[in-house]
């Protein structure tokens, strides 16, 4: 019962804040935001960190087709859930400054958003997965067709070409599983029960890992990100960055790996070796870029190709490495994308060459980002190292090779966040930069509560890893049981 | 007692550093000097006390869990801390020294606008330091080991409206990370070699495995090519000098006393490793060798007086590495004391010139100073003296402990090692005689304002010029009738020691060869310099082949940005505008282009409206269903 109301909560506010009028669209939106974030904490004191499946609801709901209302939770849902319901009150109220043409319908998208991203990780029936995964991604298309830059329209076509083609892949690989089950239901634990040969396994495995790798993204599947990333209003960008990608992620871990171990196990090589190259490749480009949006939107592809490495050594460091750092790539990276965001609207430009000099004018702003950029080159005491540092040795465990050329992301996200920061923030001021004026009000808010969250977690992260542990352990025994038994 | 107060030692200037952090805008000055100065006293105080309580004690190794940090599968890394006679001599050095330059710069940071953030980040520093240094383990360390490359990455820009400076600060970090790359696989290497990462576990069962084994060799070359990074070696040495963008007190706390140790101080603790390794120990003895020969070539031609102490630096640090590849773990830690005294000593006095100067720091715009700042000229000539390993000064010891070492070990090595001693010599005299000696080269205008420091500044110059003079007692070698303190301290820190198999007439004649070499650079520096006067020719004027490579740092940072950094710029931009705009767009946008030219006939379905397209998806999902559900009905 409680999870019912968690996921359908926003899904409420979203229908009483599209009836709002004016200013009142926002507290009304973060004020569903934060009643959900205190169910997720009252959802957290009940759950009990093992790996058993709990809050667990299973309602039949289309009976004719086997389609089930079936949604739980263990302790890798958990930790998106906490992921989703810890951003959205930040998205929300990082938006506060901006006015937004049709605020309510702006405010609800969001939050239809926010249950279609519960409805995701909660969901063990595939059906509600892939309805949850199309809700989540309605609202993203209004949000940048309606509110984005001037380039939207082409941006979202592309954006959309992707994510369709993707979506589709998903689609049939779901229905082909369904037509597999001898039970004829999309319920997880028969499509887990499945006995499929390698062959089949292989293809059901590009097509879960194409729509996932689009999501992440992965490369090559990542050109639409960039893109999209700077075209989109920044909520946006934060809900597609912070959150949204992480349903790809999520699902390879649910939905792939337990399902076709043997096509994972067929198939994993090339999936590392293309996470590995996307990290470097991603870095590399964010070397020259001149918008500092693009360079984050960069640097989120590197940082996304190591957790996806990450998950493909299927080893316990690994996976718990994942699942720190969605975490904290989600606050990091929304953490960034609202600097810019505080920047590009008071200067209108994020040009990095435009821009320097800020430090001088507004001190506090110099030192949030700076810590804000210290949690994403990972700097020990930050969050990020905490994932980087176990995704890192977990990948250099399945392969030193690999694991060194992941390990240049050390190195080359050093060169392009202190090149950013560098030229936004330091020397001396010019006649744009000049007139700045430092954080204030909910700014300060947003950036010192990203700013804790980036040191607490990176000095005591382990009531997270705690949270996760039992069940990434447990999906990894099921993965490795599976495999033993087809061989 | 070590038990229930060690953690109060990194503590205190942590709490210094949230403290001043706060309140920088509205302490008044004193109230800030007090407590960043007075935090990093108590840690002192406390150091002294826990040294002495290890002294008389038997137990030697005393392990401090705080709490379990990360965990995961098989892998536990507790946050916990080693008090053993290597930390705690590490301790006194960091606390001992900046407690004096946080004194120091009490003066010397009085009219900077930053008063109160140079504090905390100076604080915060100390506090990454001790827990480099505290650390029982490699991740620990490593906590410590960038966090002091975060402050000095904040430090070295603390100006940071320039913008060579803040340039100079990154570049600094980024070099760090290149080592810190090799650092973090070398320890992954350990974990899966001894299955931890914590001292404790990790030695006593490397102990039992083969020399020149070939997974002990290429731990211990990964951790060296961290040690590179932090305390600069070739080819990763090029920050440091660049570093001296920073205030003055930094380049001497950071880029000279501790900081830079750290390399050092990280193989001295894994010296059972090291020992195991030959292969890399000849690496690091030839590198070592290789960077105090450059730095030293380097430092001839300087005419900043913190450039000449940067590659000064950079040179005495390879001496160390020569120390730890011929096996002298005890030299070169002694080394890293006495060099933390005379530098320390050396670059205070510096930016005691350069305050006096109103930041003047061309030693050409300098000269006669001796008359004016009396107690700056006589510490730093005692640095001077100590640095060019002239007895009974601290730096002789500790350096011919190294050189006889490399002597027993390779006599080529040791050969150039004296070759550098003699250099040293003379570009530490040549610094001296142009800044103090001879007439006032600057505007007369200027030399009437230049004053003495004051106390604040000038004691902590005396402190360390007595240390730096008399700090060779702790390991006074048994050719002298000594009992080398520190060796046998350190044996209780699991560090072993190689006795020098030379006979002590070797000995002697090894000793007389580096003083005579000293001699003879003093009296040429003498000569040419204060006798003849000579002044450095202005940049642009022409310069001799090698005097040209040696002023321009042989080109190195030429070199890098030729070889690395312009070649990755470019696959940057080839990867931005050819693969990911033209070819992997080219294909998404040919998918579409088809789709579109396919569709013409349905053209009037392809009307740009994303809203259909949702609705026309959704259509579909629910009729490809019900075509399945009808197909099982």
């Amino acid at each position: 019962m409680e999870l019912l109301i968690l996921i359908f909560l926003p899904l409420v506010g979203a229908i009483i804040t599209s009836l709002l009028k004016g200013g009142s669209a926002k507290i009304s939106a973060l004020g569903f935001a934060l009643v959900s974030l205190c169910v997720t904490i009252g959802l957290l004191t009940k759950f009990t960190p093992d790996a058993t499946t709990q809050f667990a609801v299973n309602y039949p709901w289309i009976q004719q087709l086997g389609i089930n209302f079936h949604v739980g939770i263990d302790g890798i849902s958990m930790i998106t859930v906490i992921l989703t319901n810890v951003l959205m009150p930040l998205i929300i109220l990082s938006s506060f400054k901006h006015e937004y043409k049709n605020a309510n319908a702006f405010y609800a998208l969001i939050l239809f958003m926010q249950s279609g991203l519960l409805l995701v990780f909660t969901a063990l029936d595939g059906f509600l997965f892939y309805i949850g995964w199309e809700a989540a991604l309605i609202p993203i298309y209004f949000i940048c067709a309606m509110w984005g830059g001037k380039d939207r329209i082409k941006v979202n076509m592309k954006f959309f070409v992707y994510t369709i083609a993707g979506s589709l892949f998903m689609l049939l690989g779901i229905i082909y599983l369904y037509l597999q089950n001898p039970a004829k239901n999309f319920d997880i634990n028969a499509f887990y029960a499945l006995n499929l040969d390698s062959y089949q396994q292989g293809w059901i495995f590009w097509a879960f890992f194409i729509a996932f790798a689009i999501k992440m993204p992965v490369f090559p599947f990542h050109t639409w990100q960039p893109d999209m990333y700077t075209e989109a209003p920044t909520p946006g960008t934060m809900l597609l960055s912070g959150i949204m990608l992480k349903m790809g992620i999520y699902g390879v871990i649910r939905w792939l790996l337990p399902i076709v171990p043997q096509g994972v196990n067929d198939w994993v090589c090339v999936a590392m070796i293309l996470s590995v190259i996307g990290i470097v490749y991603a870095s590399l480009i964010a070397f020259t870029q001149k918008d500092a949006k693009r360079l984050v939107a960069y640097s989120s592809i590197a940082h996304v190709g190591l957790i996806a490495a990450g998950i493909f050594t299927l080893s316990t460091q690994g996976m718990q490495g994942v699942m720190v750092q969605m975490l904290s790539h989600g606050i990091n990276v929304i953490g960034l994308f609202f600097v810019l965001d505080i920047i590009s609207s008071r200067l209108k430009t994020n040009k990095i060459e435009e821009l320097g000099g800020l430090a001088k004018v507004a001190p506090k702003l110099a030192i949030t980002f700076l810590i804000i950029v210290l949690g994403t080159v990972a700097l020990p005491g930050t969050n990020g190292f905490i994932g980087e540092f176990l995704l890192l040795f977990s990948v250099y465990s399945y392969n030193a090779w690999l694991g060194l050329i992941a390990g240049l992301t050390i190195i080359f996200g050093a060169v392009y966040m202190l090149r950013m920061y560098q030229k936004v923030m330091l020397g001396e001021t010019n006649a744009l930069t000049i007139s700045f004026t430092d954080i204030k009000g909910t700014e300060k808010v947003v950036l010192y509560t990203i700013c804790v969250l980036i040191i607490v977690i990176g000095v005591y992260p382990k009531p997270i890893l705690h949270l996760s542990e039992a069940s990434v352990q447990h999906l990894l025994e099921q993965v490795n049981q599976k495999l033993t038994g087809v061989n | 007692m070590i038990n229930s107060l060690l953690w109060l030692i990194p503590l205190l200037p942590l709490l210094g550093f949230v403290i001043n952090g706060l309140g920088r805008n509205t302490f008044s000055k004193s109230l800030i000097g007090f407590i960043g100065s007075g935090v990093i006293f108590a840690s002192f105080a406390l150091s002294v006390a826990l040294f002495f309580d290890l002294h008389s004690s038997v137990q030697k190794q005393f392990p401090v869990e705080l709490f379990d940090w990360i965990s995961a599968g098989n892998l536990h890394i507790p946050l916990s801390f080693l008090y053993d006679p290597l930390s705690a001599i590490m301790l006194l050095i960091i606390t001992g020294i900046g407690f004096l330059i946080h004194l120091y710069s009490v003066g010397y940071m009085h009219d900077d606008v930053g008063f109160g953030k140079f504090f905390s980040y100076l604080n915060l520093f100390i506090f990454f330091m001790l827990i480099l240094v505290l650390g029982s383990n490699y991740i620990v360390m490593f906590i410590g080991w960038e966090g002091v490359g975060l402050c000095s990455y904040l430090l070295i820009g603390f100006w940071y409206t320039n913008s060579n400076y803040a340039s100079a600060a990154k570049k600094a970090f980024v070099m760090n990370r290149i080592g810190d790359l090799g650092f973090l696989l070398g320890v992954f290497l350990i974990f899966n070699t001894f299955g931890s990462v914590e001292f404790a576990k990790v030695f006593p069962q490397a102990a039992s495995m083969m020399p020149g084994a070939g997974t002990i060799t290429l731990i211990t070359i990964l951790l060296f090519i961290g040690a590179c990074g932090k305390s600069a070696q070739l080819p990763l040495f090029t920050w440091l000098p660049d570093a001296m963008a920073g205030p003055t007190p930094v380049s001497a706390l950071i880029h000279a006393a501790t900081m830079v140790t750290a390399g050092i101080y990280m193989i001295a603790r894994s010296s059972v490793l090291f020992d195991l390794a030959p292969t890399t120990q000849m690496i690091i003895a030839i590198i070592g060798t290789a960077t105090a020969l450059i730095a030293a070539i380097i430092a001839l031609t300087q005419t900043d007086i913190k450039k000449v102490l940067a590659y000064s630096t950079v040179s005495q640090l390879g001496y160390m590495f020569l120390g730890l590849g011929v096996g002298a773990y005890t030299g070169s830690f002694f080394h890293v004391l006495t060099h933390a005294f005379f530098k320390a000593l050396l670059f205070l006095g510096a930016g005691s010139v350069i305050h006096a100067m109103h930041h003047e720091q061309d030693m050409r715009h300098m000269g006669g100073l001796k008359s004016k700042l009396k107690i700056t000229f006589a510490t730093m000539m005692i640095g001077a003296i100590a640095i060019a390993g002239l007895p009974p000064f601290s730096g002789f010891f500790s350096k011919d402990e190294i050189l006889a070492h490399a002597f027993e070990y390779n006599k080529v090595l040791w050969a150039i090692g004296l070759f550098t001693a003699f250099l040293t010599a003379f570009y530490m005299f040549r610094m001296m005689f142009l800044t103090f000696s001879g007439k006032y080269r600057g505007t007369h205008h200027a030399e009437e304002k230049i004053h003495e420091s004051p106390k604040i500044m000038t004691y902590p110059l005396i402190v360390l010029a007595i240390l730096a003079a008399i700090g060779g007692v702790i390991n006074i070698p048994h050719v002298f009738g000594g009992n080398e303190w520190l060796a046998h301290w350190l044996t209780g820190a699991g560090i072993a020691q190689h006795e020098l198999e030379l006979s002590h007439a070797t000995e002697f004649g090894l000793m007389g060869a580096s003083v005579l070499a000293a001699l003879i650079a003093l009296f040429y520096a003498y000569t040419k310099y204060v006798k003849n006067a000579h002044v450095p020719v202005p940049d642009e004027s022409k310069r001799s082949i090698l005097a040209k490579i040696s002023y321009n740092k042989f080109y190195l940072d030429e070199i890098y940005d030729a070889i690395i950094t312009k070649p990755l710029d470019a696959f940057s931009r080839f990867f931005y505008r050819i693969i990911d705009k033209k070819v992997i767009d080219g294909l998404v946008n040919g998918f579409g282009w088809s789709a579109t030219e396919g569709s013409k006939g349905l053209r009037l379905l392809q009307s740009g409206n994303v809203g259909f397209y949702i609705f026309m998806m959704v259509f579909g999902i629910i009729a490809l269903l019900l075509y399945t559900y009808l197909s099982i009905a």
